[in-house]
């Protein structure tokens, strides 16, 4: 096998691992919604395994990359996509544990009845799920279009984020009493935000991989501004 | 030879060399020190029917390091030869353009080309010390050049020796062959020995190619060390090389530079695909 064969074969490895990693990080918030819906804290449980598989792929691309940069020297694209998947993992291992985050948080609901319908949480972690898959398959792919749509999707996600924290506001002023469940709800809501924002991180890293130039970071959240704008 | 006499005299003798540094200056070349900047226009050259280098047009900057990188047969040697003309030995070889060293045409007729091979020294791949003591060889330009007074020749050596590193590991041998040194040392003995003509460039076609890792390393370090006064241009196989010690990169490809900027640009974002699939080793 050709040097450069080699070196295609084990950013292939990398790939492969990266594509699987981010299936795994699919599965932990699908089964972190289904376990809040079905109220089924069993599976909710199941999230610790999906975290700690993350955590062993995160380390498996980490070794491979370091690897790479160590044996095989790369440099131009070569040296942007080796480094770029460095960068993503990092993304991709925050995501795991905000999934395991989540699921904590669902095996502490008790019975009583949900203080808010289970709508706009669902909805969330169907966008969030959909920009860290896009992130990846714009990595492999090289898909510079969908790794810039990111950020727009995100967006959508702080829109989301902006609805329940007002909503889960209005019903602790309705009656205090909704505030312990307020908080749970309001941070798993805010993890949610976060993985679209990791999503974001890992978009711009895919413009680095495919560019060499890293896109510089809106100053302030939109969401942020629009606060700004108002008061 | 003494080498208390070289301690004592250093001081007082330092002025005189450089005075004698200055008188072997003055031909064929610009006479202002930081006038050393190379400019290629247009330059195309032919061994007999076969053309080398094709339009080569380039402004290599002074007191910096570029590096010229290419597949084998790609031009850069005979490129680096162009610059003190040792292609005029080669039977055959036309060049037509114009390559001018510090605003001044060297393949003008008026050009003294002993004095530019003094100003712009050469190393190549394999080290050639002359058969002859360590000192002779340091010695023989300056010689060549009208130096004789014994105590002035000594300051040359030492110096030069120091410039290049080796004075250390060869102070108490002067007189001995150079022969016997091993290769790395042999390579910096031919660096000190271009250094001994007091030139302004150094053309160095694969220095470290016949080295071991640590005499590359010493070589290296002492590129970058003498870049401060020197305008140096490297050959280079080694992309590492390149990318540690250069400030300026040239890709050659069939005789053309198909790119030429700073290293860093040519290494993190080349803007031809042809460079890229050069140094990433998709090809050549």
């Amino acid at each position: 096998m050709s040097i450069r064969a080699r070196y295609e074969k084990e950013l292939q490895s990398v790939f492969d691992t990266l594509v699987l990693m981010c299936r795994h990080i699919e599965i932990a918030i699908e089964k972190c919604v289904k376990a809040m819906i079905d109220r089924d804290f069993e599976l909710a449980g199941e999230v610790s395994e999906d975290h700690k598989l993350i955590d062993q792929m995160e380390r498996e691309i980490e070794q491979s990359c370091l690897r790479i940069l160590l044996m095989e020297h790369p440099v131009a694209s070569d040296f942007h996509e080796v480094s770029a998947a460095l960068k993503m993992i990092t993304d991709l291992e925050r995501i795991g544990d905000q999934a395991w985050d989540i699921a904590e948080i669902v095996t502490q609901f008790g019975d009583e009845d949900y203080i808010k319908k289970l709508e706009h949480i669902p909805q969330m972690a169907i966008i969030v799920i959909q920009m860290v898959k896009d992130g990846v398959h714009a990595y492999i792919n090289r898909d510079l279009t969908l790794a810039r749509s990111l950020d727009k999707t995100d967006d959508k996600v702080d829109d989301l984020f902006n609805t329940v924290m007002a909503d889960l506001t209005a019903l602790i002023r309705k009656n205090p009493d909704n505030a312990e469940q307020a908080i749970m709800l309001m941070m798993i809501t805010k993890y949610l935000e976060r993985i679209g924002d990791h999503a974001v991180n890992i978009g711009e890293w895919v413009e680095y991989a495919i560019t060499g130039i890293r896109p510089e970071g809106n100053e302030v959240p939109a969401r942020f501004s629009r606060r700004i704008n108002e008061s | 030879m003494g080498n208390n006499q070289i301690d004592t005299a250093r001081d007082s003798e330092a002025v005189r060399v450089e005075e004698g540094g200055a008188a072997l200056n003055n031909g064929g070349l610009p006479e202002s020190s930081d006038m050393y900047n190379i400019t290629v226009r247009n330059c195309d050259l032919y061994y007999g029917d076969f053309q080398a280098l094709k339009s080569v047009s380039i402004d290599i900057e002074e007191r910096e390091v570029t590096a010229l990188i290419g597949p084998s047969g790609c031009g850069k040697s005979t490129f680096i030869k162009t610059l003190n003309r040792m292609n005029d030995l080669v039977e055959g070889c036309r060049i037509t353009g114009e390559i001018l060293i510090g605003g001044r045409d060297i393949y003008a007729k008026s050009t003294d080309v002993t004095l530019l091979r003094k100003n712009a020294g050469m190393v190549f791949q394999k080290p050639n010390p002359f058969p002859m003591s360590i000192y002779d060889n340091i010695a023989f330009a300056p010689r060549t050049f009208g130096i004789k007074k014994k105590i002035e020749l000594d300051v040359i050596v030492e110096s030069s020796l120091k410039h290049a590193g080796l004075w250390l590991e060869v102070k108490d041998r002067l007189k001995k062959n150079a022969m016997g040194l091993s290769g790395g040392q042999q390579q910096r003995l031919c660096i000190a020995r271009a250094l001994a003509a007091d030139p302004k460039i150094l053309l160095m076609d694969e220095p470290t190619s016949a080295l071991d890792p640590i005499s590359t390393g010493r070589i290296e370090e002492l590129i970058n060390e003498l870049k401060t006064e020197y305008t140096i241009v490297i050959v280079t196989h080694n992309m590492q090389q390149a990318t540690r010690i250069s400030d300026k990169t040239a890709f050659f490809l069939l005789g053309e530079i198909i790119e030429y900027g700073t290293t860093e640009s040519i290494f993190s974002m080349p803007k031809d695909k042809r460079t890229e699939n050069y140094i990433t080793g998709r090809f050549g």
